[in-house]
């Protein structure tokens, strides 16, 4: 019944906090309150920043450019990007500018880092080329919701 | 450089006065962007246009008056359109539009060709008889809305009303006196074909149908 199906879909600002929710799948998870949604969201937060410190930095990458003279920067450490249960598997999707997609979808989901892309890649064209959008805050864009819903729905049914 | 250096000579011969190349080609026949299509990046043009909202937006007392600003920023943009696709146009045809379908053909053609690479969706006269003065221009997805939603407290704000703008510059510069506004019409259900399609309403000035009237009986 709940084969391959996105649920659901957050989005976190770069302080933590919870700029935009949206289930896609009724069935999927248990319903939580938006409060609770903005606690997952800073909890989220949290946990992550505290994983990218887990992670040690690559090192020998760094004397090889060197070598090259080409001054690189190693990779960022990631922190947390999968987080798998018995029911829902949660994938994580940090951007440059430290905005996190969180996508909630099934088990055996597949190709979901494809998904998030074109996630980000929506937002990045409907949310932030959006003259009434302000930074860091809530998203309300119908432009978004549209786009972003007729995709997921086709995703689905597929 | 063979280009230059024909031009010179033809020039020479003339003597003074304007020179003009020997193919008769000036800088405004051709776009400056030599591309393939000549055209320019949306991502681009969709930051510049937010910046555009944004800087109209500043100490602006209400919609209407948010409108107005949009629309005087495509006025000149209008003015300036008019003259150089006539002067683009083949010799013959380079008349200014002196009827207000020819006009609005125009518009419907050759600045929506110029300006969004495609001809307006639908031209439409209004079919209520105490207002004969009014024309429609419908546009389905207007270019310049391809990013924006409008929030829902000011539901009636048209970003294209720059585009209104432009229409109104246009014509002005044909002498067609006219107020352009730009309507959304768009359902808001969802499964909705265009839920951005706009209208454009060119209500011209009372002395353009005279003159029409006129010109029609001669």
């Amino acid at each position: 019944m709940f084969f391959r199906t996105i649920f659901a879909l957050i989005i976190i600002n770069k302080a933590g906090g919870l700029i935009y929710n949206k289930t896609f799948h009724e069935a999927g998870l248990n319903k939580i309150s938006t409060n609770d949604y903005l606690v997952l969201a800073g909890t989220f937060h949290g946990v992550h920043a505290i994983t990218t410190r887990l992670n040690p930095v690559k090192a020998p990458s760094n004397r090889t450019s060197m070598q090259s003279g080409i001054l690189t920067r190693p990779d960022p450490p990631s922190g947390l990007e999968v987080l798998e249960s018995e029911n829902f598997r949660l994938q994580c999707f940090t951007t440059l500018t430290g905005i996190k997609f969180l996508l909630f979808t099934d088990t055996t989901q597949a190709n979901v880092d494809l998904t998030i892309r074109r996630i980000y890649e929506m937002y990045s064209d409907y949310v932030m080329k959006n003259p009434f959008y302000q930074l860091e805050m809530p998203i309300r864009c119908d432009m978004f919701d549209r786009k972003l819903l007729s995709y997921i729905r086709e995703i689905n049914n597929r | 450089m063979s280009h230059l250096a024909a031009g010179k000579t033809a020039g020479a011969k003339e003597a003074a006065g304007l020179r003009y190349p020997s193919n008769g080609k000036t800088i405004y026949h051709r776009p400056l962007n030599r591309t393939k299509t000549a055209e320019l990046s949306q991502s681009s043009f969709a930051y510049l246009f937010s910046e555009m909202v944004t800087y109209a937006q500043r100490r602006v007392t209400g919609i209407q008056e948010l409108e107005k600003r949009l629309n005087l920023q495509g006025h000149p943009i209008g003015l300036k359109l008019l003259d150089l696709l006539l002067i683009r146009e083949p010799a013959r045809s380079q008349t200014r539009p002196l009827n207000i379908i020819s006009l609005l053909h125009f518009i419907k053609i050759n600045i929506w060709q110029h300006l969004f690479g495609r001809q307006a969706d639908r031209l439409e006269k209004s079919s209520n008889p105490d207002t004969p003065d009014e024309y429609m221009i419908v546009d389905n997805e207007p270019l310049v809305n391809a990013y924006v939603s409008v929030p829902r407290e000011m539901s009636q704000l048209n970003c294209a009303a720059f585009v209104a703008g432009i229409i109104e510059g246009v014509c002005d510069g044909a002498a067609f006196p006219a107020r352009v506004t730009a309507h959304s019409v768009g359902g808001k259900e969802e499964g909705e074909m265009w839920p951005g399609k706009t209208v454009f309403l060119v209500k011209f000035q009372p002395e353009v149908l005279e003159r029409e009237a006129l010109i029609g009986r001669a």
